[in-house]
């Protein structure tokens, strides 16, 4: 297909009296949180019944990407943005689905699956008055959720693939300059401004150049990327192909881990739909310019994210990092002058042309502009998928969207940026965060992993669990990381088994310092984050564990015992019954007692207490 | 031409040089492990760090890499510097114990006592990958690589198999800088990388001199006759 503005015009008539047909849309989440909690069910058996019911010509049943509240997963959203239906068929699969159809054909709303808020008095009908929604500003997600990730003729009338034909109207180097005034920054972790970027990879000699979009997101607890691929991928697409022609390459790459087998299978069909659409291709929109993309599957080394490792790996060489005195935009895959961006920075380039840099550089703080898609995870409420304005303090993040602390327990850190990124105490809670201010705490945005703890999250265990990931992704090339990290990860195991020694925070701050400006790669840089912002904000609790031999938020085994308080147990039996180990002794409504010698420490027994009557100590 | 400070001395070079090449040829003593005058380096065992000032940016680079610019201030021995220096040796000195090199340099850098439990199945083996070039680049046949990542790290033959394309040349355990490639010559068999080799013996003065496998690599690519080859070095 030959396309142009009036084949977009065409796709969209079409398309909207395809829909006026339906009296009834029915959105399912079928993002991977949603799918791992049964929303694939949901779909296949509300298919069923609209079919033996005849409705299929009226009701149209989606499966769309990440709707983002995947704690109250699977969600099923009716109409625009009318009603929001969580955890559907999790408590009962054949009520769930004639419930909806109740909804469908009655307009009868089912309260018990209503979103309720935290104080259980109010439930929400509609998404846009639930507090994690309203707190929002959806741009890069603006469509997950809402299209068929599969069916281009929906992302191109949803106004999909007019910022190209807009951005092949105009010359190279005035996106360049939109892009620069844009004040987009690289999403990927590093915050470098985005035009900048182009520009260079622009005025680098060579003919042939390269764009690329690093999808090989691998911070744990973090799913930006990959929920942008999966609900989204004609997104990054589109960007990336404005940016070759902005660029002057013809040929873009994808790098998506292999584990993400849904954004890999989408972002296939999503750049088989694109050049069967002839918006990849030759002759892009009769403009003379050709661009095509190539998808690289990455096998799962965290290191790989790192933009000259990735380069590596995509000549097929082992994904070690290279000095970057060249720059991989004058020198990057096969010596050629490379663009890489994250993928949620192509997402964003869309956005910037369809409604002009202005508009773009009008949202978030002077030195961070637009908005940050997060994973808000943790010890939160509502964790799932945020993206909001630069410049929302974490109280805002944590608090209005995140709805709190689960337990309403105590809020203690944020861990942000990923295993190379810091933690970040409860005195930083008004803190607007953007690239500059995360940074300047020790912490970074990296690619947007937000993790919350609570009092019961013990910080020398937090840093050794980071350092535990450091060290099995450390690519192993150059010594300062690949024999420090594991040396730091000794030295905070030994703090948590109670065999520290006086002079480990200072040890740890030396090979931390060394580590840091020594090693090769950002990566192995930034690992010793973790361990210096821990130390920073929270120095007491590894001195408690080295000089007193005690873990204050009771995590540590080796430094802690669970007993019952024989004035408060009830001999409930609920501690006996969920002891892994059977070591808790106790007839029924008689104290109970733990043998210490075959407690294991799991805490299953502080935790199902409804008495308080087990004490970590 | 580029001019540059070293430790707040002029110096000169062409464009292209690295930091590392002036400073040896101004007769500055910048430690080394992974660097190879031939192979270059790759920036592996970060020994030759050095701190580059320019206006108010610092930054640690390895002097085998950074390619000299005019107006920089280089320090080859700044605090940070000599730290790092500290810190990988140390690091170094637990992974190696049985490095007489290592201990050499560490001692210079009066460290003597390494903090950390000492390995004992890394041999004398510091990654830095100069056995991989020397077979790739040198001898042109690549059966060594390294496999597995982070401290497991380990350099090896393609599946820890004897290698199918390895000659048996040796070339590898001659360039190793810490002398931990074990190479073996007994009973007219050469071991190398868990692989055996007959060795050729001389028509003229019947001594064992190569693995007949490498002077038939030779023959194969530079057309000399095989019998040619078989006559040793100092027969010829």
């Amino acid at each position: 297909m030959n396309m142009s503005l009036e084949q977009l015009d065409s796709i969209t008539a079409r398309y909207t009296n395809r829909m006026s047909y339906y009296t009834k849309i029915v959105r399912i989440c079928c993002g991977t949180g949603c799918v791992s909690s049964g929303s694939l069910q949901v779909y296949e058996g509300l298919k069923k019944i609209l079919e033996e019911k005849g409705l299929t010509e009226t009701v149209l049943v989606k499966q769309t990407g990440c709707h983002g509240l995947c704690e109250r997963g699977p969600i099923v959203v009716l109409g625009n943005d009318e009603i929001l239906y969580q955890s559907v068929g999790k408590r009962n699969i054949e009520d769930d689905i004639s419930a909806l159809i109740d909804t469908i054909s009655d307009n009868k709303i089912i309260e018990r699956m209503l979103y309720q808020g935290e104080d259980k008095t109010k439930r929400y009908i509609s998404p846009k008055d639930i507090p994690f929604y309203a707190g929002q500003d959806r741009i890069v997600l603006s469509l997950n959720g809402i299209i068929d990730a599969e069916d281009i003729e929906e992302y191109i009338s949803l106004g999909g693939y007019r910022g190209l034909y807009k951005a092949l109207l105009m010359e190279p180097a005035e996106i360049i300059d939109w892009i620069d005034k844009s004040g987009l920054r690289g999403r990927g972790g590093g915050g470098f401004p985005t035009g900048t970027k182009w520009r260079s990879c622009r005025n680098a000699p060579g003919e042939v150049k390269y764009v690329v979009a690093n999808g090989d997101e691998g911070d744990p607890g973090a799913f930006m990327d990959r929920s942008l691929m999966e609900g989204n991928p004609h997104g990054v697409i589109e960007g990336m192909i404005i940016g070759g022609y902005a660029i002057g390459s013809n040929q873009g790459f994808i790098y998506v881990r292999d584990e993400y087998p849904l954004a890999v299978n989408r972002l296939i069909k999503a750049i088989e739909s694109a050049r069967e659409y002839g918006l990849l291709g030759k002759n892009i929109f009769d403009s003379g310019f050709d661009f095509d993309i190539k998808i690289f599957r990455g096998g799962g080394a965290f290191v790989c994210g790192e933009s000259t490792a990735l380069m590596s790996s995509i000549e097929g060489k082992s994904g070690e990092p290279r000095a970057k005195y060249i720059h991989t935009v004058e020198k990057g895959i096969w010596e050629k002058p490379t663009n890489l961006n994250n993928v949620e920075t192509w997402a964003c380039v869309p956005h910037i042309i369809n409604k002009g840099w202005e508009w773009f550089a009008s949202i978030g703080t002077p030195h961070s502009k637009g908005t940050k898609v997060f994973s808000l995870v943790g010890k939160v409420k509502n964790t799932g998928l945020i993206e909001v304005p630069m410049g929302i303090t974490l109280r805002e993040i944590i608090y209005d969207l995140g709805g709190g602390i689960q337990g309403n327990r105590r809020f203690k850190a944020v861990q942000t940026g990923g295993p190379s990124g810091g933690c970040i105490p409860e005195a930083y809670l008004e803190m607007p965060v953007d690239f500059d201010s995360l940074t300047r705490l020790g912490s970074m945005m990296g690619s947007g992993g937000m993790i919350v703890m609570d009092e019961r999250n013990c910080m020398v265990d937090v840093a050794k669990y980071f350092l535990k990931f450091l060290v099995e992704e450390s690519c192993g090339k150059c010594t300062p990381c690949r024999e420090g990290v594991r040396r730091m990860y000794e030295i905070v195991d030994r703090i948590c088994n109670g065999e520290g020694q006086r002079g480990d925070i200072h040890h740890l701050e030396e090979l931390a310092h060394a580590i840091s400006l020594g090693s090769l790669c950002g990566l192995g840089q930034s690992a010793p984050n973790p361990v210096l912002s821990t130390i920073k904000y929270f120095r007491d609790e590894y001195t408690i564990h080295i000089e007193e031999k005690r873990c204050p938020a009771g995590v540590c085994k080796a430094l802690i015992r669970f007993i019952i308080l024989p004035d408060k147990c009830t001999g409930c039996m609920r501690c006996s019954a969920e002891c892994p180990a059977h070591c808790i002794k106790g007839d029924k409504k008689e104290v109970h007692v733990i043998d210490e010698t075959l407690c294991i420490k799991c805490g299953n027994c502080y935790d199902v207490c409804r008495f308080d009557a087990v004490m970590i100590e | 031409m580029v001019e540059f400070k070293i430790n707040g001395r002029k110096v000169q070079g062409e464009k292209g040089e690295t930091i590392l090449d002036v400073a040896k040829r101004e007769g500055y003593d910048i430690p080394t492990l992974c660097y190879h005058e031939k192979l270059g380096s790759d920036g592996r065992c970060r020994l030759c760090i050095v701190e580059v000032q320019r206006g108010n940016r610092r930054r640690f680079v390895t002097s085998c890499l950074f390619p000299i610019e005019n107006n920089i201030d280089v320090y080859i021995d700044s605090k940070d510097v000599i730290l790092i220096r500290k810190t990988i040796l140390e690091l170094l000195l637990a992974r190696c114990p049985g490095s007489e090199i290592i201990q050499h340099l560490a001692a210079e850098y009066d460290v003597t006592e390494t903090r950390y439990t000492k390995d004992i199945d890394k041999g004398k083996c510091i990654l830095c990958g100069q056995c991989i070039r020397t077979c790739e680049s040198i001898v042109g046949v690549s059966a060594l690589c390294m496999s597995g990542k982070g401290p497991a790290k380990k350099v090896t033959t393609p599946f820890d198999e004897p290698s199918d394309v390895c000659i048996g040349c040796g070339a590898c355990a001659v360039v190793c800088p810490t002398g931990h490639i074990y190479i073996e010559d007994r009973g007219g068999y050469r071991t190398i990388w868990r692989k055996k080799f007959e060795l050729a013996r001389c028509p003229q003065c019947n001594r064992l001199h190569a693995p007949i496998e490498q002077l038939e690599f030779i023959s194969k690519k530079t057309g000399v006759n095989i019998d040619e080859l078989m006559i040793c070095q100092n027969c010829k």
